[in-house]
């Protein structure tokens, strides 16, 4: 027999640092990391590091590869790919990050609320959600940015009511395994509230399923912004971002590659760094996927 | 068991009833109508009027949605906005191109994946797992745009293998489709592929710790004959399940892929229809891809219960 490599659930999340390390000492989650992190630091840093103004148009620089002056060449209106690239990331990560947030935060609370308080309630909920599910998702995202437009506010609030609802039936699953144990039925004895009973004896022992969950729709999430904004739905022509500036230069693609591998590169290295860290998390904490 | 199979399908029914409600009074609550999104700025005066008169805009919303239903029903699915053509005249030949790209993808990818998974499952942590798996896991994570990209640039522009770009219309012959249709089917398989492998890998790795599976071992049945036998049988069954599921997952990936090739399909009518805000014709595409998503579910659900006898009677018995 070999031996499972993947730890014992506790249930407790416990010390980030501890988190951290635990995730750093399989290779792969090394990997993520470090993509994870070189990805948020340039997001944050973009500004100061990019050479030239994103939007500036050199109409003497059209298409050009790699230059001096400019490191990965230029897109078809001369502007500058190396910044476009740098700072390409912010629109999906800003949308994605507060996107995921919501959706945990709802989730979160409805699968725990419901995990709770079971019954007809329960039973009711969970056939919408299951509905729900049935639903292919990319085609309410697209009706809804059609009718309400593209601000980053549309896209937070639809990508995280979007991803809440399977997040409600993981976190609604996991609950189920904590209701049953004795500090619940201690914590009825002592006639603790309802709020105090959901945040305090249930949220801390699921709080890993969460931590998990959540990594995971982040990458999934950016995944569909990406799609989004390569359809032209995404962000608004000028502001740099690695989906739109796919959809821009793969008309010229018979000229030149330039304008169009930056923006691949640094957006699956994202998904990928993203996806590679979720998975030796999940391992880390002993969440077992597969069984939800 | 034919309860069961009611059940099922009163379920799938309502989920699409469910669907259709939601789009339709979802673009009622929103501010503005199909004509203000459609006429965008110019939506003011005269031109408002007549947009709304022409498509009864003025009627009730519950009115109008009944009215809507009881067309659908007898499969009219109204006018298009931007087009001046039928809903069905514009879906009628998208749909099926793109079954016939789905078709394709799914002869290339299903099969591969199986065979790749179950070779996979059986050498689990030797190099071809590690490698086949690793794959796998890249080619989820990347954008179907990025696959595609890829692939065009590879084959249509630096081998001038294949064509990169589709130029068929949409109401041309399948033959005439078929010859572009290489690379499209190729990035739609490619992330079905991985998704069904990494499946089929665990559910092998899962039915070779069985003790049916031991029994055999001790019995002496020779290696090639237990897999056939015992091994591919229990757990293809997971996986039936997972294929529906990501050939429901592709009707959203055809969004994109059809825009990535230029093929005429339904999922670039969906981006064109959204892009022109033309809400009519999005209701009935919703309402059809709806009905796709949901009768495949059913049918993998039928599938699996007539494939496993021992779920037939569980559920059955509960």
């Amino acid at each position: 027999m070999m031996l499972s490599r993947t730890l014992e659930r506790t249930g407790q999340v416990g010390n980030g640092l501890q988190v951290l390390r635990r995730i750093a000492a399989r290779p792969s989650g090394l990997v993520g990391l470090i993509l994870l992190a070189a990805h948020l630091a340039l997001a944050l840093a973009g500004g100061l590091i990019a050479p030239i103004d994103p939007s500036i148009q050199d109409s003497d620089a059209i298409l050009t590869g790699a230059s001096w002056v400019h490191w990965l060449g230029t897109d078809d209106l001369g502007r500058d790919i190396l910044s476009r690239t740098i700072l390409g990331g912010r629109p999906a990560l800003i949308v994605t990050v507060l996107g995921t947030a919501l959706a945990v935060a709802i989730g979160g609370t409805l699968g725990i609320f419901l995990g709770y308080v079971g019954g007809r309630i329960d039973a009711v909920a969970m056939r919408f959600v299951d509905a729900f599910l049935a639903i292919p998702w990319l085609l309410i995202l697209l009706v809804v940015v059609a009718i309400l437009g593209n601000s980053s506010l549309v896209m937070i609030v639809t990508l995280g009511c979007l991803y809440s609802v399977a997040i409600i039936r993981v976190m609604r699953g996991a609950t189920l395994d904590v209701v049953a144990q004795d500090y619940i039925t201690a914590a009825h004895i002592r006639a603790e509230r309802l709020p105090t009973i959901l945040s305090r004896e249930i949220l801390p022992n699921v709080l890993d399923v969460a931590l998990v969950e959540g990594a995971m729709r982040w990458s999934w999430m950016i995944l569909t912004f990406s799609g989004l904004s390569f359809l032209g739905f995404g962000v608004a022509p000028p502001t740099p971002d690695w989906g739109l500036m796919v959809a821009d230069s793969r008309n010229y693609l018979q000229i030149t590659l330039w304008p169009v591998l930056p923006p691949m590169i640094a957006l699956s290295s994202l998904i990928l760094g993203l996806n590679l860290t979720a998975d030796a998390l999940a391992k880390a904490l002993g969440v077992d996927r597969s069984q939800r | 068991m034919v309860r069961l199979l009611i059940n099922r399908v009163m379920l799938a029914a309502i989920t699409v009833a469910i669907v259709v409600t939601v789009v339709f009074f979802s673009v009622e609550a929103l501010p503005g109508d199909a004509c203000t999104a459609y006429l965008g700025r110019q939506a003011q005066g005269e031109r408002l009027t007549t947009c709304q008169q022409d498509f009864g805009l003025d009627r009730p919303a519950v009115v109008r949605f009944g009215e809507w239903v009881a067309n659908a029903a007898q499969g009219d699915l109204g006018q298009s906005m931007a087009r001046q053509k039928s809903v069905n005249e514009l879906i009628g030949y998208r749909l099926r191109n793109t079954a016939v790209l789905g078709v394709a993808a799914c002869l290339i990818g299903i099969p591969l994946a199986l065979l790749l998974g179950v070779f996979a499952g059986l050498r689990r942590d030797r190099w071809f797992d590690v490698s086949a798996s690793s794959v796998a896991i890249v080619l989820m994570t990347l954008p179907e745009f990025v696959t595609g990209t890829v692939l065009l640039v590879i084959f249509a522009i630096e081998l001038k293998w294949l064509p990169g770009i589709v130029i068929a219309s949409a109401t041309s012959p399948i033959s005439v489709l078929l010859s572009g249709i290489a690379l499209p089917a190729l990035v739609l398989s490619s992330i079905m592929a991985a998704h069904i492998l990494r499946m089929m890998r665990s559910s092998v790795i899962d039915v070779m710790a069985t003790d049916y599976i031991r029994m055999a071992e001790l019995k002496g049945v020779p290696f090639g004959q237990m897999v056939r036998r015992h091994v591919i049988p229990n757990a293809l069954i997971p996986s039936i399940n997972l294929i529906a599921l990501t050939i429901a997952w592709m009707l959203g990936g055809v969004v994109i892929t059809e825009t990535v090739f230029n093929y005429p399909g339904i999922g670039r009518l969906t981006a064109d229809a959204i892009g022109d805000r033309d809400l009519p014709l999005v209701q009935g595409i919703a309402l059809v891809l709806a009905a796709i998503y949901v009768g495949l579910n059913l049918a993998a659900d039928v599938l699996t219960l007539a494939m496993n006898p021992r779920l037939r009677t569980a559920i059955g018995r509960s």
